[in-house]
């Protein structure tokens, strides 16, 4: 389908007002990075390895280098290229970068958008979540409340009585299907849990304050470390999500450093996309070998910087704060 | 017709869906911070004129509907259907029934012009222009002096349409009327 020229759509979709408030904004995070002694890094957009991320689709291109006619991957995150600089021994680091993610385009997706990354060797998860919570009061103008914790499987036993990790398949499907309205009789478990969680639960999230959901399903973990719930010992992936008023701002990971676990889950990945018929993707295999260098041992977080400027701003979609947007670019 | 998939889904894009063809109002992409995206989509089926929330998988596709406006004049009633003819001069006549017709019955005028939706080549839905000037056919008498404030009355219009029109209108009046409001709107 064409993009329709309209007379007016070579305007910016945000105000040059609002332009300066989140140049503002993006001076705050830097200073905040800044005054804790976190290095900016910048990293190529464009790599030879994408994301295999079963439910994130990455753009590529082809392009002439030394080597020849290659394919290059858009980022749907820096953090392969960040990772590397982690082994090479960069200490703490930031990045605002630019990523891309095909098919997202909504209130609260834009294809290209600005992500801010930031790892933090030798933190564990909980240090790491405080100082999400600290950046995040700094960039809102107002207090946002307080931050807490919510264990995943509690938020769907209090919000939906159901058990995410034990019920039976059947009745999530049934769940499912009626709180989404379509049919869900072929779904697996994620792909239930992820329709009640982001129909159900995510809307009611973070109203009073900035909440944190932790111990998400170990299926779920993508570049988490996996481990044994001390309270009732099922496997969970040790990651957080952050939300503050139904919008998901953020998530981090106590990250996964084991080189050998790295390369099964990129393979997995891709078995997974050649089975939801989507097309393989280049594994990152410098970022394997970072890994088997040695990568230390810490916590990581990706934030949607037009998400929480969206918010700071009290704007009704992500677009109004951005100069052009997918649609006007 | 083509097929479209859901990051085609925007508003005024018609789909297939049910057996009815629908035009889609908004899409909005859902998705969780690591998982499968959804798209609740918010369509207005053409047949009924009801609008339907429905939840589609990422990367789910439709039929398009093969669904056209067009400008056409009405030209008389048989009693059963409703014809009215293309106004590109191919004279080309198309009869509409009583359920694609529905409430715009009481704003049909000779010659007037409505836009009428097909569907396979078939009437399903017909819309009034905006504005419509029609004959007062029926009415209490007009009151002298009151032409300014206060009170309104009846008034069948030569469509059959009524509505609420000032104290001083006479039956055999032409008057400018807002068919999507039903309201009055002045003397034509």
């Amino acid at each position: 389908m064409t993009n329709t020229p309209r007379p007016d759509d070579w305007q910016p979709a945000a105000t040059i007002e609002t332009l300066r408030q989140r140049a503002r904004l993006l001076a705050t995070i830097r200073a905040f990075f800044t005054a804790r002694d976190v290095l900016e890094v910048e990293t190529p957009v464009l790599g030879h390895a994408g994301s295999t991320d079963p439910h994130l689709d990455s753009l590529s291109l082809e392009a002439t280098t030394p080597d020849g006619r290659e394919r290059l991957w858009l980022q749907t995150s820096p953090e392969f290229h960040m990772k590397r600089l982690l082994a090479a021994g960069a200490g703490p680091i930031f990045q605002l970068a630019h990523s891309f993610r095909d098919g997202e385009v909504g209130r609260r997706h834009n294809l290209e958008f600005t992500m801010l990354e930031w790892y933090r060797p030798g933190f564990s998860l909980d240090e790491l979540i405080d100082e999400c919570g600290a950046l995040i009061r700094a960039v809102l103008p107002g207090d946002p409340g307080p931050l807490r914790q919510r264990r995943y499987r509690d938020l769907f036993r209090d919000h939906l009585d159901v058990d995410p990790f034990q019920s039976p398949l059947a009745g999530l499907r049934q769940l499912a299907g009626e709180s989404g309205g379509l049919p869900m009789d072929d779904a697996d478990r994620n792909g239930c849990l992820d329709l009640l969680m982001s129909f159900v639960i995510e809307p009611r999230l973070g109203r009073d304050g900035i909440e944190v959901v932790v111990d998400y399903p170990a299926s779920q973990a993508a570049l988490a470390r996996r481990r044994i719930d001390p309270e009732d010992g099922a496997e969970v992936a040790a990651r957080f999500e952050i939300y503050h008023r139904g919008i998901e701002l953020a998530n981090g990971y106590d990250e996964l450093t084991d080189a050998a676990e790295q390369a099964m889950r990129f393979a997995e990945d891709n078995r997974q996309r050649t089975a939801l018929g989507k097309p393989a993707v280049d594994v990152d295999r410098r970022l394997v070998a970072a890994l088997q260098h040695g990568m230390p041992a810490g916590s990581g977080v990706a934030l949607g910087v037009d998400r929480l400027i969206q918010l700071a701003l009290d704007k009704e979609s992500i677009a109004e704060v951005m100069a052009f947007p997918t649609p006007r670019c | 017709m083509a097929n479209y998939s859901t990051n085609e889904f925007k508003g005024g894009l018609k789909v297939m869906l049910d057996g009815d063809p629908c035009n889609i109002l908004e899409n909005e992409f859902v998705k969780p911070g690591k998982g499968q995206a959804f798209n609740r989509v918010k369509l207005r089926n053409l047949i009924t004129g009801r609008v339907w929330e429905r939840t589609f998988k990422s990367g789910e596709s439709l039929e398009g509907a093969d669904v056209m406006d067009l400008d056409m004049e009405y030209v008389y009633t048989d009693g059963d259907m409703w014809h009215f003819m293309k106004t590109d001069g191919s004279f080309e006549q198309y009869a509409v029934d009583k359920k694609a017709i529905g409430d715009v019955e009481k704003w049909l005028k000779e010659q007037a012009v409505y836009t009428v939706t097909l569907w396979n080549d078939n009437a399903i839905a017909v819309s009034p222009p905006n504005f419509l000037e029609l004959e007062v056919v029926e009415t209490d008498p007009g009151l002298k002096g009151d032409t300014a404030q206060g009170g309104s009355k009846p008034a069948t219009l030569s469509s059959g349409a009524v509505v609420r029109v000032p104290l001083f209108i006479n039956q055999g009046e032409v008057l400018k009327v807002d068919t999507r409001s039903g309201e009055y709107v002045s003397r034509a």
